[in-house]
């Protein structure tokens, strides 16, 4: 009795020192490249480096796409976020799975995808043309290409929250004189707003770090459609420190990102609507 | 003047069932959970439509299945306040209250006029800026009600009013809430489970048992005429239906567990029989006398009527199963206690015996 009492806290002891050293090698896999890039370049270099003209014209380009790609999302993807949560229609299933298959399309393929799809001899190519567009290796090819990667993270997000809204007040909105669409506006986005707000600071972060169909379907033009991820790659053909400089540039955003999501959120999060549950 | 009548079905459950209610008047529906109380609320409303049926209110018709009319709850001048109040969380209770009128179209001036006048009607003026997570549940309750009634409806839907409430808010509440009601020319549809709140409310009572009607009347029809086991446990009392077999002085109603016996019956005909609990008498000895009905059987339970009060109700083995009243003394006297036989007895012209 006594030795398998001992044998048990014996395993329990080992469990548990797996468990360490398993989050041990994790937690250094995930924060060792980070301290890396942090430590690399002494801060007065790195100041000076980010006054680099190419790196802010990089930095510019990659802030514009982005926040026209978060919006362009946001504005398109909001309605089949509301009908997904709220309605059930003929073909969902298949439209949802092809909302979510490019979080695990490889980017490249996606970027290939973008070519036969709008490119200059792709499906949609004569249609644009007609119009007198082109978009491959455009500025808008860079929006297009985040806006595709990206647009799952939002969707996704806007799409829970909203269905986590309450029926109760759904209901309470509509005996109230409020149409369905008014229902949406000044109930239901008010109550999903940090989910939204999440969905679209994911989809931003998604965008900026955007690089394969990026490089695939809009080129490498400094200017016009090189953003960050691609200066920092070829940056590091010739010039390491540059490289690490937009590196820790890219870093600070992202956790800048982060940090503002965790702060902002708890504050719109409605205090506990009903502390006291009502009985039944 | 309230005008449905509705079939709708989900999953197994049906409901079936007709009611009027008259306006200005407060109509209560009682009935236990599942009996479809609130399938009633949500069709007047509009939240839910019916299989087969027609809503009409003050001769607008809301609802008409045989005409495919459906009116959307948003066009519909019903209030409707649930079980759990639903204040928006991220809205003030001002916000909360102006919600309807901002839909509505009306202009600020008024908005903000309307709005204090209800606050300050439901007594909640002082938390006009409050947020409904802050305030307690007689509070959020007041805020609903107000909520609903600024819009100005013509037809009120109460479900469970006062259930989310403990007991001492509630009791507060309801002096409140009959208040409120009566100085209201609003038709009422009232929903409780609570034969107390039944009573104190219904000018006109609705007893729902699983998706049926199964009487309707006022007060004193539910107090003196059960027509089923249901109302009889509301009221408290004993509850019989049976067929009187003889047609003179002495009648017999043959019950499904035993028969008693009657003043008199005018014809052979189906019965409903009440006795009350008070005007059965218990001895530990088979009685002498001119007691008709006398049955015997082991006591079932004790249990003080009301809780700690100076009556006792004594649930009997007998066949028929019968509930009597006595004092705490006559307990004491004849030493009655859980298990002991006892006789119990009542006169013929003590039952209350209609159809």
């Amino acid at each position: 009795m006594g030795s398998t009492l001992t044998s048990s806290r014996a395993s329990e002891r080992l469990a548990l020192s797996l468990h360490v050293v398993a989050s041990a090698v994790l937690v250094t896999l995930l924060g060792l490249p980070v301290v890396a890039l942090v430590l690399r370049v002494p801060p007065g270099r790195l100041l000076e480096r980010l006054r680099d003209d190419a790196l802010l014209e990089a930095l510019r380009l990659s802030l514009v796409t982005s926040v026209f790609a978060t919006l362009a999302v946001t504005l398109l993807g909001l309605p089949i976020a509301y009908l997904l949560a709220t309605r059930t229609f003929p073909g969902k299933r298949l439209i949802e799975a092809m909302l979510e298959l490019p979080m695990v399309l490889p980017p490249t393929v996606a970027g290939v995808g973008l070519l036969l799809a709008f490119g200059r001899q792709g499906l949609a190519g004569p249609v644009l043309a007609a119009f007198g567009l082109s978009i491959p290796f455009t500025t808008i090819a860079v929006v297009v290409a985040q806006a595709f990667v990206a647009a799952p993270f939002f969707i996704a997000a806007t799409r829970a929250g909203l269905a986590e809204v309450d029926q109760r007040y759904l209901d309470a909105a509509a005996t109230l004189r409020s149409s369905p669409s008014r229902t949406l506006f000044r109930v239901m986005l008010p109550l999903a707003f940090p989910s939204l707000l999440a969905g679209a600071a994911m989809t931003w972060a998604r965008a900026l770090g955007e690089f394969g169909a990026t490089i695939t379907f809009a080129g490498n033009m400094p200017g016009v459609t090189q953003t960050m991820p691609l200066a920092v790659y070829l940056a590091l053909q010739t010039d390491l420190d540059a490289a690490v400089a937009m590196s820790v540039l890219m870093l600070a955003l992202s956790v800048g990102v982060l940090l503002g999501i965790r702060l902002v959120t708890p504050h719109l999060l409605p205090a506990g609507p009903f502390a006291r549950s009502p009985g039944r | 003047m309230l005008d449905l009548r509705v079939g709708s079905r989900r999953g197994e459950f049906e409901l079936e069932l007709a009611l009027q209610a008259r306006g200005g008047s407060t109509t209560v529906i009682v009935g236990e959970s599942g009996a479809g109380k609130t399938s009633v609320l949500r069709l007047a409303a509009g939240l839910d439509r019916p299989v087969t049926g027609r809503i009409v209110l003050d001769g607008e018709v809301y609802t008409d299945t045989t005409a495919d009319i459906q009116v959307p709850p948003w066009r519909r001048s019903v209030g409707y306040v649930s079980q759990d109040y639903a204040l928006f969380p991220h809205l003030s209770v001002a916000e909360n209250v102006a919600f309807g009128l901002r839909a509505a179209g009306a202009r600020s001036g008024e908005i903000r006029t309307r709005v204090a006048h209800v606050l300050e009607r439901t007594g909640i003026a002082a938390l006009a800026r409050r947020k409904p997570s802050t305030l307690s549940g007689g509070q959020q309750q007041r805020a609903a009600l107000a909520r609903a009634l600024v819009l100005d409806p013509r037809l009120l839907l109460l479900d469970e009013p006062l259930a989310a409430l403990d007991l001492q808010t509630r009791r507060q509440v309801r002096g409140e809430l009959r208040r409120l009601l009566r100085e209201l020319e609003t038709t009422t549809l009232y929903v409780t489970h609570s034969p107390m709140e039944a009573l104190l409310f219904g000018d006109h009572i609705v007893v729902l048992e699983g998706g049926r009607i199964s009487q309707v009347g006022d007060r004193d029809d539910l107090l003196r005429h059960p027509r089923s086991r249901y109302v009889a446990e509301l009221v408290g009392t004993n509850f019989f239906a049976g067929r009187a077999t003889a047609t003179d002085a002495a009648a017999t109603v043959r019950t499904a567990d035993g028969d008693l016996a009657i003043s008199r019956a005018e014809e052979a005909a189906d019965l409903f029989v009440t006795v009350n609990p008070r005007d059965i008498t218990l001895h530990t000895r088979r009685p002498e006398g001119s007691a008709q009905n006398v049955f015997a059987g082991p006591i079932l339970e004790l249990a003080p009527e009301p809780p700690g009060g100076e009556r006792v109700r004594v649930v009997l083995g007998t066949r028929p199963t019968l509930v009597a009243e006595v004092t705490r003394e006559a307990v004491a006297s004849l030493g009655l206690a859980e298990g002991i036989t006892v006789h119990a007895s009542f006169k013929a012209t003590g039952i209350r015996a209609y159809r």
